[in-house]
C-alpha cells in the first residue's frame, strides 16, 4: 500500500514514538505514486509508475543523531527500525547543532487535490497524444513530458509535535520546433489541481512560439530593455533567494552581509516595487504547514518595498544569535500586477521579450551575478509590437541588479522554484510537493539595462 | 523521485559549500543502513534465479527481448564543516528493472520488492506496457545485435575499499583537513567524503549473466575567507578530482604530485587533501587582493583540472546521438554537431584536437567491463585529426549511424530508472611532442593561465559556453606576473576547438570529472571522467566578471 489513510498513518508513527528508548525521537512516513509520460520527435517514447512508501526515524541521545528507515510496517520493522536508530546514534559522533523541536501548531493548508490524486495512464497518454497531434497538424514536432503526482507525509516526535498531510501536483512541458529546426517554442504548466489543465490549449503557445521565431536577427549584444516572462523571472529569483540566508549573512559571505559585520536586513537592497515574501496557505500555491525540521511555516515577509525584512535563521543559528527561528519558507511569492504579458509589451517602446533562461549557472556569489542564455522564444519589441524573432543570447547579471532596475510587474503565476527539486526534503524552498518540488509565484518583469553579453546560434 | 529521500539536500549542499555552484544534484534515493551492511554483497546464485524469473515470465508474456538488472546501490556521505561532523549517511538502494521489446515497443518496470512472484509479475506488466505503447509507435525498435557474454564478473580494480575504512578514521581525516585549512588562514572551510558502490546484476535474453561491482569516490573541499571589514569574501575549491578507485585514492603518494608553473600543486591518481587544504586557503586569501582582470582577446592555457568540464559540456554532451535527433529537446537540448555534421566530415577543432569517448580507462568514473544492456565496453574515436567521425550510440540507436554494433554507453542511475544513453568518458589524447605547461607558457605573449572549475554554463545546442575557474594566472611575454580575479571565458564550440595551437604531452595527462551530470526526464544522474593535458586556444574572448551592487 502506498497511500496511506490519515488515521493509519497516524497510528504507524505514534506507535514508532512509543518504542525508542532515546531522549528524542521523530519518525516520518511519507508515500508517493509518482506518474509520467515522455514524448519526443512526434512519438511517446516512455512511460511509468513509481510507487514508494518510506518510514524515517530519527532518534537522539543527547546530540547524537541515529537515522534509519524501512519500507514495512508491521510490529517487528517498526521495533527492528527503533532499535537500528539507537544503535547508529550511539556510534555517531555529536552534532553540536542539533536542536530538538516542541509540540507545534500548524496552520491548515490546501495542498491536495481529487482529480489530480485521479490521473490515470490513459490520462498521460492523452496528453501526449494531444500534444502530439496538435503540433503534427501544424508540421511541428513535439517533445514533452508530462508527470503527476500524489503523496502524503505523516510524522510524530516525542515532544508531541505531529502532523498528516496530502499532497498532489501536475507538471507539463512542450516544447514544439519547426520541421527545418529553425524555430522552438516551449510552454509549461505547473498545478496542484489538475481540473483546468488542457494540453491541447497550452500547447498552441509552444506552437505559436515556435512558428514565429524562425528567420531571426542578431542584435547587438550590450544592455537592453527586457520583459521577462515569469518563468525567466523564477529563474533569475531561484539563486538568490537561496542566499537569504541569516548564519551565511552573519558570516560574511553573502550579498546579505554587511560591510563590517551584520546583516543588511533593514535595509534598501531592491526597488521599492519589490516585494517577496513566502506564505503556505498562499491560494494555488499553498505548501505543507511545516518544514523539514518541522516548524511551523507562516506568512514571512523576506523583501517589502525594497527593503530586505527578513533571513531564515535555522534553529540553531536562532539560539545563538538570539533571535526567534522561523521556518524554513516552502514558497516564494513576488508581488506583481494586473497587466498581462501582452499588455507590458503594447507599453514598450523599444526591448526584448524573453519566455525563459536556460543554463543559470552562478559566476560570483559576492554579488549573486548569474549567467545563462535565452531560449525557445526571443523577440524584439518596438512600438508595443512583437517586431521580429531575434538569435538567443547569453547573460551575464545579477538579480539584485535586475530588481534595482524593475519598471513594470505582470501578473503572477505558478511556477516551480528554480533550484529546488530532489526529493521531500529537496532545496531550499520545499514545499513537500510529492515531486520533492517547491512553488514559487512569480509575475512578468520589465527591466531596464538586462545586460546580454554575447549571441548564442543555438535554437 | 520518490519519497524515500534520506539526505536533507539543502543542508547537504551547505555543507558541501555547493550551493554557490548550483550545482544539479538529482535526489539521491535510499534506505539508511549501517556501515557494516555497505561492505556486503548479494549471492550471485540468487541475482540469476530472479532474472530468470523475470527473463521466462517476459518471454512467455509475449517478449521478443527482456533484460533485467538486480541492482543494489550503496552510498556513504561523510559531511564536515570546521571543527565538526555534520553529518554521517548510509543508503542502501535494492530492487529490479525489467525492460522488454514487445510488439516492437519498449516497456518497462521496476520493483523493490525481490520475490519471485512480485518479479515474474513486474516483467508481465512490462510487456502490458510495452504492447500498449506499440499503438502509437511509427517505427519498431531496432536492437544492435550483442554476443552472449555468458556467465561473467568484473569489480573496479580497487586497491582499498572505501566502506572497509570505519567511519570514525574518515572523519578523522577530514577533520584534519579542515584544521590545516584553518591553520592556514581560511574563515570556514567544508570537506566531505562520498564513496559509491553500485552492485549490479544484467541478465538478458541474449543469454548473457554479468555480475559488476563498481566503486567510485569524491572528495569535495570548499575553503572560505572572509574579510568582513571590506565586505569581502572569496571561495576556494579542492584540486580533487571524482574517481573510478578506492580510498587509496587518498593516500597522497608525492609520485602523483605535479607543481605547476603558477607553483599551484595538482594531483593525478593520488590526492593529498590536506596539503591541498593548505594551498587552497592562502590562494582564497590571495584572491582577496587580486587585482581584477582586464577583459579582451588572450591566448588561453587551461590546465585538466579546468579544460575537463569545457571537453565535457562542449563535446561530451554534444556528440549524444539521442541529443542529436531530438530525444532531449524539451529539456537538456539538442546539439549543433547533426548527422548532417558527421556525414560531412565537420572540422570540429584544430589537427591538435582528438578526442576519444572511452568506457574501460582505469581510475575513471565511466569504466566498467559492460554497459547497462549487456554490450562490452570499449573505446573509439569522436574527434580525430580535428574531424568528427563518430558520435555516441546505444544498442537502439547504432542502426541510425549504419553501425552493426552498440558502442556500449547505456547507463541507468537505479534499479528503478530506466537505462538510456550516457555519455562515455571523452578526453582530450595528450599532444605527441615533449611539451610540459611550463614549455607552453614560455611560448604565450599575452595571456591567462587557469587552473581548476568554476562556474559553467552552456546553451541548449552547446555552442556558446562561458567557463569560470578556481585560480586565473597573467600570462606576460612567456612569463606568469600574477594571480588576478573575475575571469570568464566565453566560447563558441566549434571555433573554440579549431583555436587549440597545442596540447602538453602524456606526462601532463590527469583526469576530472562529475558525480552528477544530469539528463533526462525524470532526471537521471551519471559520474563521468574527462582527461587531458594542459593545452593552449588562442585568441580567446575573456569577460570581466566583478560588478557592484552599490
Amino acid at each position: 500500500m502506498t497511500i496511506f489513510t490519515e488515521d493509519q498513518a497516524r497510528s504507524i508513527v505514534s506507535k514508532v514514538i512509543t518504542l525508542s528508548k532515546a531522549d528524542e525521537c521523530t519518525a516520518t512516513l511519507t508515500g508517493s505514486i509518482t506518474g509520467n509520460a515522455r514524448f519526443a520527435l512526434n512519438n511517446l517514447t516512455t512511460a511509468g509508475i513509481v510507487e514508494n512508501t518510506s518510514l524515517e526515524v530519527e532518534v537522539a541521545f543527547g546530540k547524537k543523531l541515529g537515522t534509519a528507515t524501512v519500507n514495512a510496517f508491521d510490529d517487528a520493522a517498526l521495533e527492528r527500525t527503533v532499535r537500528r536508530a539507537e544503535e547508529l546514534a550511539h556510534l555517531a559522533p555529536e552534532n553540536p547543532e542539533y536542536l530538538p523541536v516542541d509540540k507545534q501548531t500548524y496552520v491548515v493548508t490546501e495542498t491536495f487535490s481529487s482529480p489530480t490524486a485521479a490521473i490515470t495512464p490513459d490520462y498521460r497518454a492523452q496528453v501526449a497524444a494531444d500534444s502530439i497531434a496538435a503540433c503534427k497538424a501544424a508540421k511541428l514536432t513535439a517533445a514533452g513530458f508530462l508527470e503527476d503526482a500524489q503523496g502524503f507525509e505523516a510524522f510524530a516526535n516525542s515532544r508531541g509535535a505531529s502532523g498528516f498531510q496530502r499532497s498532489t501536483v501536475l507538471d507539463y512541458s512542450c516544447t514544439a520546433r519547426t520541421a527545418d529546426g529553425h524555430g522552438s517554442g516551449w510552454v509549461a504548466r505547473n498545478l496542484q489541481d489538475s481540473t483546468s489543465f488542457n494540453a491541447g490549449a497550452e500547447v498552441r503557445t509552444a506552437m505559436r512560439k515556435a512558428a514565429a521565431s524562425t528567420d531571426t536577427k542578431a542584435l547587438e549584444p550590450g544592455k537592453y530593455t527586457v520583459i521577462l516572462e515569469p518563468a525567466a523571472v523564477a529563474g533569475m529569483l531561484g539563486p538568490m533567494i537561496n542566499l537569504f540566508d541569516a548564519r551565511q549573512a552573519d558570516e560574511g559571505r553573502s550579498f546579505l552581509s554587511k560591510k563590517g559585520g551584520g546583516t543588511k536586513i533593514g535595509d534598501q537592497v531592491f526597488s521599492p516595487e519589490v516585494t517577496l515574501f513566502s506564505d503556505p496557505a498562499y491560494p494555488n500555491a499553498a505548501v505543507l504547514p511545516w518544514d523539514d525540521d518541522y516548524l511551523p511555516r507562516s506568512h514571512l515577509s523576506l523583501v517589502e518595498n525594497g527593503k530586505v525584512m527578513n533571513l531564515a535563521y535555522s534553529p540553531y543559528w536562532a539560539q545563538k544569535m538570539g533571535k526567534a527561528a522561523a521556518a524554513r519558507p516552502g514558497n516564494l511569492i513576488m508581488q506583481g500586477g494586473d497587466k498581462s504579458t501582452a499588455d507590458m509589451v503594447r507599453d514598450t517602446e523599444r526591448g526584448i521579450l524573453v519566455t525563459r533562461l536556460w543554463y543559470i549557472r552562478m559566476v560570483d556569489p559576492q554579488t549573486v551575478l548569474l549567467t545563462g542564455l535565452t531560449r525557445d522564444g526571443t523577440f524584439y519589441i518596438e512600438n508595443g509590437e512583437l517586431k521580429y524573432p531575434i538569435k538567443n543570447f547569453r547573460f551575464n547579471e545579477s538579480p539584485v541588479i535586475m530588481l534595482n532596475n524593475v519598471e513594470e510587474l505582470g501578473r503572477p503565476v505558478r511556477l516551480v522554484s528554480e533550484g529546488g527539486g530532489g526529493g521531500r526534503r529537496g532545496g531550499f524552498f520545499n514545499g513537500g510537493s510529492p515531486l520533492g518540488q517547491g512553488v514559487t509565484v512569480a509575475p512578468a518583469l520589465k527591466v531596464r539595462d538586462f545586460t546580454f553579453s554575447s549571441l548564442s546560434d543555438a535554437i | 523521485m520518490g519519497g524515500d529521500l534520506n539526505l536533507r539536500r539543502r543542508e547537504f549542499l551547505a555543507a558541501c559549500g555547493l550551493t554557490a555552484g548550483g550545482m544539479l544534484l538529482p535526489g539521491f534515493t535510499g534506505q539508511v543502513v549501517d556501515a557494516e551492511d555497505l561492505r556486503t554483497t548479494m549471492d550471485v546464485a540468487l541475482k540469476k534465479r530472479l532474472a530468470n524469473v523475470a527473463l521466462n515470465a517476459a518471454t512467455k508474456a509475449g517478449a521478443s527481448y527482456c533484460d533485467v538488472r538486480v541492482g543494489r546501490y550503496l552510498r556513504q556521505f561523510i559531511i564536515t564543516r570546521e571543527t565538526h561532523v555534520e553529518n554521517v549517511i548510509n543508503t542502501e538502494s535494492i530492487g529490479a528493472g525489467v525492460r522488454v521489446i514487445a510488439d516492437g515497443a519498449w516497456g518497462f518496470a521496476a520493483t523493490n520488492d525481490l520475490s519471485e512472484d512480485n518479479i515474474a509479475r513486474v516483467a508481465r506488466q512490462a510487456v502490458a506496457i510495452a504492447k500498449a505503447n506499440s499503438h502509437n509507435q511509427t517505427a519498431p525498435v531496432q536492437l544492435a545485435p550483442v554476443k552472449s557474454a555468458g556467465e561473467v564478473s568484473w569489480r573496479t580494480p580497487i586497491k582499498k575499499n572505501a566502506f572497509d575504512v570505519p567511519i570514525k578514521d574518515k572523519a578523522e581525516m577530514l577533520l584534519q583537513v579542515n584544521a590545516a585549512a584553518l591553520g592556514a588562514g581560511a574563515t570556514f572551510v567544508n570537506s566531505t567524503l562520498f564513496a559509491i558502490n553500485e552492485q549490479k546484476y544484467f541478465a538478458s535474453t541474449d543469454g548473457s549473466y554479468i555480475d559488476q561491482d563498481v566503486f567510485r569516490l569524491w572528495a569535495p573541499m570548499n575553503v572560505t575567507v572572509v574579510d568582513k571589514a571590506a565586505g569581502k569574501f572569496r571561495q576556494r575549491q579542492g584540486l580533487s578530482a571524482p574517481v573510478g578507485m578506492g580510498f587509496e585514492y587518498l593516500d597522497g603518494l608525492p609520485s602523483d604530485k605535479i607543481t605547476l608553473p603558477s607553483g599551484t600543486v595538482v594531483y593525478g591518481k593520488s590526492y593529498d587533501m590536506k596539503e591541498d587544504a593548505i594551498v587552497a586557503a592562502k590562494q582564497a586569501r590571495a584572491k582577496l587582493t587580486a587585482p581584477s582582470f582586464k577583459p579582451g582577446k588572450y591566448d588561453l592555457v587551461l590546465d585538466p583540472t579546468n579544460l575537463y568540464l569545457t571537453i565535457h559540456e562542449s563535446v561530451g554532451h554534444a556528440t549524444e546521438l539521442d541529443r542529436v535527433i531530438g530525444y532531449e529537446a524539451d529539456f537538456a537540448g539538442t546539439s549543433f554537431a547533426t548527422l548532417d555534421k558527421l556525414n560531412n566530415h565537420f572540422k570540429y577543432g584544430s589537427e591538435h584536437v582528438n578526442l576519444v569517448a572511452d568506457k574501460v580507462q582505469p581510475g575513471s568514473l565511466g569504466a566498467v567491463a559492460y554497459d547497462d544492456e549487456g554490450v562490452k565496453t570499449k573505446r573509439w574515436d569522436i574527434v580525430r585529426d580535428g574531424i568528427l567521425v563518430d558520435l555516441q550510440a546505444i544498442r537502439d540507436q547504432a542502426h541510425i549511424l549504419g553501425k552493426t554494433e552498440s558502442d556500449g554507453c547505456c547507463y541507468a542511475d537505479s534499479w528503478s530508472s530506466v537505462q538510456f544513453q550516457r555519455m562515455a568518458n571523452i578526453s582530450l589524447e595528450p599532444g605527441k611532442a615533449k611539451m610540459t605547461a611550463a614549455d607552453m607558457i614560455a611560448d604565450v605573449e599575452n595571456g591567462v593561465y587557469i587552473v581548476g572549475d568554476g562556474s559553467y554554463s552552456i546553451d541548449q545546442q552547446r555552442y556558446n559556453g562561458q567557463f569560470g575557474g578556481q585560480l586565473f594566472f597573467e600570462i606576460k611575454n612567456g612569463k606568469i606576473t600574477q594571480q588576478v580575479e573575475d575571469v570568464a571565458y566565453q566560447i563558441r564550440t566549434p571555433e573554440f576547438w579549431n583555436s587549440c595551437v597545442g596540447v602538453c604531452d602524456e606526462s601532463d595527462y590527469r583526469l576530472g570529472g562529475t558525480f552528477f551530470d544530469g539528463k533526462g526526464q525524470p532526471p537521471q544522474i551519471s559520474s563521468v571522467s574527462h582527461g587531458s593535458s594542459t593545452a593552449r586556444f588562442n585568441g580567446a574572448n575573456i569577460i570581466n566578471t566583478a560588478r557592484s551592487l552599490g
